[in-house]
C-alpha cells in the first residue's frame, strides 16, 4: 500500500540552493498535524511530527539510504521523512522511452549494482535505458602508450553500467514507496537545524510531549522553508555538495577547487558502443560513455575559457571539436605493441585485454541534448558524524569525476550507515548515539579518503605537460597494461570490490 | 601449580583460611585462598551484601573479616567504599570515564545476550524489539549500561543493585529517552527480591558474582529469580594468570582503566567453579564464551578464550529437587 504522504504546501521552488545560516531558533511555530504514523509516544497535536530519520536531499544516495532501510529486517519499522525541495519527487515518474538520454548519468561500478540488488532497486532500473559495459581503454594525447581493460580480465562479464541519474533516483524510490517503511516527504527546504544537549526527562509524566524531548536533547529540530518543523532522533545530510546540514552543523571542510569545468551531454553513433573510453588532453580528461542504443555520454574536463565557448559554439563545430579530442587531435594514436612481447614470462599470467590493439572510438555523429556545464572541486568534510548528524554522498566527499566513483562512494556511504544503524538497533542502541555513528565514519573515512587521494594524484599527474613526466606516463600506462596482476588490482579496486587501493 | 586440576584446587579451598588482606596489589595467593565458594554456614553475611560496582570489593571484605551477621546490606558496608563509589557512580554513563571498559565490552555481551537470548525463547532474531513481553532482571544494574539497550529491544526490564547512588544515576539516565523510561529500578539485593517471591524469566548477572563473598548463595539466589526453564547469564573474570596479568596488572596499574582494587584476583572464579555453583543451584550451563580485547582496534571480540573475561548462559532446571 502506498503510504506515502506528500504536503501539498506552498513551497519555495528555487533552481539553485541558496545557503542561508540558522537564523531563528523559534521554538513557537504552530503547526498542522501531519498525520504521519507514531509509533510509540501519543503527540501533542500543536507538536511538530516526530520520526526516526530525517534524510535532508532526496538525491540518489539519500533515496538510496531509505531504500536501504527499507529492505533491511531491522531496520524497515522506522520512520523516515525526506526533506527535498524538488516538487516532482514522490509522484510516479514516468520517464519516458522514447527520449534521447539525459546527459546527467552515473556509472555505477559493480559494488553498487549488488548494493542496488540488494535494495531491490535493480530490477526498476532493468526496465529502463541502462548499458553494461566490459571493456575500457584508457590513452593520453603523447601517443606514447594505452591501456585496456576487459571484464574478462578479472572473471567478470562487465566492469560497470551506465544508467541516467534520473533513473536511479526513481527506481530506489519506487523501492521505499512499496516497503513498509514508515515516510513522509517533506518538499521543502533546510533553513535552521537545532540541537540542545541530553538533560533528563524527569517531572514531564508518562508521554512527554516532542518539544519537550527536543527540549531535553532527545531530538533535533529541522526548520524548513515553508514553515514547518519537523523533529528526529537522527538528521542524514545528503544534499549534495554544499550542504546545508553540514553548514548548520557547523562540520569543517577542506578541499580545492579546480581550475576546470565540465561539459557533458549527449551524442549519438553510427554503430553501438560497448566500451568506456577515455583520453587525457592537455587541459583535461575526455571521457566517452555508452548509454545504450547507439547513444554516449561524453565528460569532457576542460578550462573554464575552453569551457565557455565550447558550449556555446555551433552544433557541428562542437561536434567536429569531440571528435578531435578522443581521435585525431592534439597528438598521434598510440601504437600497439606487438603481443608477442619478449617480457610475457615476466608477466605471468597475461589477461586477455593486454592482447588487445589499440581502438579509435567510434565516430560522435550527432548531439542528442543540451551541453551543460559546471565546475569541478573537491572537497572533504573534516568529519562525517556529529550529534545526531551523519553526512553521506556529496556532502561528505567531492570528487573529480574522471574515473566516475563519485556516486559510487555515496552508495557504499548509504550502504554502510544502514548497516550501522540496523547493528545499533539490534544492539539496542539510541540511533543518534556517537557510537554508532562513529562506527560508520571509522569505516567509510579512510576508504573515501584513499580514493580521493588517487584521483586528486591522477588529476594533477595529467595537468602537466612536461617532456620526462609525459614518459613517465607513459611507462605507467604500459604497466598497468602489461602487468596483469596490477591490471587486477586496479579493475577490482575500481570497481568498488576493494575498499581501499593498497592492503585490502 | 596452582591451575594443574581443578580438583587439587577444590581441595585447597576447602582446607584453606579466609584470607585477610587490605593491600592493593595482591600477589597470586600460592596458598591463602579463602573459603568464599564453599562456606555453608550462614547464608546472611553473603547473599546479603550483592554491590553491582566494583569498588566495593574493599567493603566484602572488611565485612568479611568483620564477621558481621547482618542480613541488611547497607548497613554493613563501608561508608569510606561507599563514599569512594559515589563519587564516581556519576560517571557511569561518561565513555571515557573509569568505566570505560565495560562500555567497550557493552556491544559485545549484548550480541552474545541476544542471540542466546533469541534462540532461547524461540525469538525471530532479525526482528527489533524480539524481546516483547519478556522480564528480565538485571542484578547489580549499576548505571544501567545492561538494562537500557534491553529495553530497546522490547524487554520489561527490572534494574536492581544495593549502592543507591547507582540506582538514582540509572533512573535518570533512564528517563532521558521513552523507551528505556518504563525500565524499574530499585536499590535491593537479589536475596530481598527472592524473599518477595519475584520471578523473571530470564535473569542477568553481568560482572557481579566476583564482588560478593558467598557466590554459592548468590547462584542459589539468581537460581530461585528464574522461572523453571527460564535462562540465567552471568560474566565474571576467570582466576587465572592471564586474567592476573590483564585484568588486574594491566587495567588497573600499566593502562589505568579502572581504580586500583577494583578487583580482587582470589575472588574471582573459574569456568568449572561457576559451572558447578550454578549446577548445584538447579541451573544447567548450555554455552560459555569468552571476551578478547584487541589492543589494536580498541574493540572487544566475542571468543572461545575463556580464560579471562567470559560469560557463561544455563538454563533452570524444571524439576525443582533440592540441591
Amino acid at each position: 500500500m502506498n503510504r506515502v504522504l506528500v504536503r501539498k504546501l506552498s513551497t519555495n521552488v528555487c533552481g539553485t540552493k541558496i545557503l542561508r545560516r540558522a537564523c531563528s531558533t523559534d521554538v513557537s511555530h504552530q503547526v498542522s498535524s501531519s498525520g504521519s504514523n507514531e509509533s510509540i509516544t501519543k503527540r501533542n497535536p500543536t507538536d511538530g511530527p516526530q520520526h526516526d530519520i530525517a534524510i535532508v536531499g532526496g538525491g540518489m544516495v539519500g533515496i538510496a539510504l531509505a531504500a536501504s532501510l527499507a529492505s533491511k529486517p531491522l531496520t524497515k519499522h522506522l520512520d523516515v521523512a525526506i526533506i527535498d525541495n524538488n516538487p516532482l519527487l514522490g509522484r510516479k515518474n514516468i520517464i519516458e522511452k522514447g527520449n534521447p538520454p539525459d546527459p546527467r548519468v552515473s556509472t555505477v561500478t559493480p559494488a553498487t549494482i549488488s548494493f542496488l540488488k540488494d535494495t531491490g532497486a535493480w530490477k526498476y532500473i532493468q526496465e529502463q535505458r541502462h548499458a553494461y559495459f566490459d571493456k575500457m581503454q584508457v590513452w593520453d594525447y603523447s601517443g606514447l602508450g594505452y591501456t585496456r581493460y576487459n571484464a574478462n580480465d578479472v572473471h567478470q562479464d562487465v566492469l560497470g553500467c551506465v544508467v541516467e541519474n534520473k533513473v536511479l533516483q526513481s527506481s530506489q524510490l519506487s523501492c521505499v514507496q512499496e516497503s513498509d517503511l514508515q515516510k513522509t516527504i517533506y518538499p521543502a527546504r533546510l533553513n535552521a537545524m537545532d540541537m540542545l544537549p541530553s538533560s533528563s526527562l524527569t517531572g514531564l509524566g508518562e508521554v512527554p510531549s516532542t518539544t519537550d524531548l527536543f527540549m531535553r536533547g532527545r531530538l533535533a529540530k529541522l526548520e524548513l522553508s515553508d514553515g514547518n518543523s519537523v523533529y528526529a532522533k537522527l538528521v542524514v545530510g545528503a544534499d549534495g555538495s554544499k550542504s546545508q546540514v553540514r553548514e548548520l552543523a557547523g562540520i569543517k571542510t577542506t578541499g580545492w577547487n579546480y581550475s576546470q569545468n565540465a561539459i557533458i551531454c549527449t551524442v549519438e553513433h553510427t554503430v553501438e558502443n560497448y566500451t568506456a573510453w577515455q583520453r587525457f588532453l592537455p587541459n583535461g580528461p575526455i571521457a566517452l560513455l555508452p548509454i545504450g542504443d547507439k547513444f554516449s555520454n561524453i565528460v569532457w574536463t576542460m578550462d573554464p575559457k575552453e569551457a565557455s565557448d565550447r558550449k556555446s559554439m555551433n552544433e557541428a563545430d562542437f561536434i567536429k571539436a569531440v571528435n578531435d579530442a578522443l581521435d585525431s587531435g592534439y597528438g598521434p594514436h598510440p601504437e600497439t605493441t606487438s603481443s608477442r612481447n619478449s617480457l610475457s614470462w615476466l608477466t605471468g599470467n597475461v589477461t586477455i585485454s593486454t592482447k588487445e590493439r589499440f581502438e579509435t572510438p567510434p565516430k560522435v555523429v550527432k548531439l542528442s541534448s543540451e551541453r551543460m556545464m559546471f565546475p569541478l572541486s573537491l572537497r572533504h568534510a573534516k568529519d562525517y558524524v556529529s550529534k545526531r548528524v551523519a553526512l553521506v554522498g556529496d556532502s561528505a566527499h567531492t570528487v573529480h569525476p574522471l574515473a566516475g566513483q563519485g556516486v559510487n562512494l555515496g552508495f557504499a556511504d548509504a550502504c554502510a550507515l544502514s548497516k550501522a544503524i540496523a547493528e545499533g538497533i539490534a544492539l539496542g542502541t539510541d540511533i543518534g548515539e556517537a557510537n554508532l555513528l562513529k562506527r560508520y565514519e571509522a569505516e567509510r573515512k579512510p576508504a573515501n579518503m584513499a580514493m580521493m587521494a588517487v584521483l586528486d594524484g591522477i588529476q594533477k599527474i595529467y595537468s602537466v605537460d612536461f617532456g620526462p613526466l609525459n614518459a613517465l606516463r607513459a611507462a605507467a600506462f604500459h604497466g598497468a597494461h602489461y602487468i596483469s596482476p596490477l591490471k587486477k588490482r586496479i579493475i577490482s579496486y575500481a570497481s568498488g570490490e576493494q575498499a581501499l587501493p593498497l592492503f585490502s | 601449580m596452582l591451575f594443574s586440576k581443578p580438583m587439587n584446587q577444590l581441595q585447597r579451598l576447602l582446607l584453606s583460611a579466609r584470607r585477610v588482606s587490605s593491600s592493593p596489589i595482591t600477589p597470586p595467593p600460592s596458598c591463602l585462598l579463602h573459603k568464599r565458594l564453599f562456606s555453608t554456614s550462614d547464608t546472611d553475611a553473603s547473599a546479603a551484601s550483592l554491590p553491582s560496582s566494583h569498588q566495593t570489593v574493599q567493603t566484602l571484605e572488611s565485612k568479611a573479616s568483620n564477621k558481621s551477621r547482618n542480613t541488611s546490606s547497607t548497613t554493613s558496608l563501608n561508608q569510606d567504599e561507599l563514599a569512594k563509589f559515589s563519587a564516581i557512580a556519576d560517571t557511569w554513563w561518561h565513555s571515557e570515564g573509569p568505566f570505560k571498559p565495560l562500555h567497550l565490552m557493552n556491544p559485545t555481551r549484548l550480541a552474545f545476550i541476544r542471540s542466546t537470548l533469541c534462540r532461547h525463547f524461540s525469538k525471530d532474531p532479525s526482528s527489533a524489539r524480539p524481546f516483547e513481553g519478556l522480564r528480565f532482571i538485571d542484578v547489580g544494574c549499576g548505571g544501567g549500561l545492561l538494562s537500557e539497550p534491553l529495553a530497546r529491544m522490547g524487554a520489561t526490564v527490572t534494574g536492581v543493585d544495593a549502592v543507591d547512588k547507582n540506582v538514582k544515576i540509572a533512573r535518570l539516565h533512564a528517563d532521558m529517552d521513552p523507551v528505556t523510561s518504563t525500565i524499574e529500578y530499585q536499590c535491593t539485593t537479589a536475596e530481598k527480591l527472592v524473599d518477595e517471591g519475584r520471578t523473571f524469566d530470564a535473569v542477568l548477572a553481568l560482572e557481579v558474582i566476583e564482588h560478593v563473598a558467598n557466590p554459592a548463595e548468590f547462584c542459589k539466589s539468581l537460581s530461585a529469580l528464574t522461572i523453571p526453564n527460564g535462562a540465567t547469564l552471568l560474566s565474571t573474570i576467570n582466576r587465572s594468570m592471564r586474567a592476573y596479568a590483564s585484568a588486574i596488572v594491566a587495567a588497573e596499574y600499566i593502562l589505568r582503566w579502572l581504580p586500583k582494587g577494583t578487583h580482587q584476583w582470589s575472588s574471582f572464579l573459574t569456568p568449572e567453579e561457576v559451572t558447578m555453583l550454578l549446577q548445584r543451584a538447579s541451573i544447567d550451563v548450555k554455552e560459555m564464551a569468552g571476551f578478547v580485547f584487541n589492543p589494536i582496534t580498541g574493540r572487544w571480540l566475542l571468543s572461545d578464550d575463556i580464560s579471562v573475561n567470559f560469560i557463561a548462559y544455563g538454563t533452570k532446571r524444571s524439576d525443582l529437587g533440592d540441591i
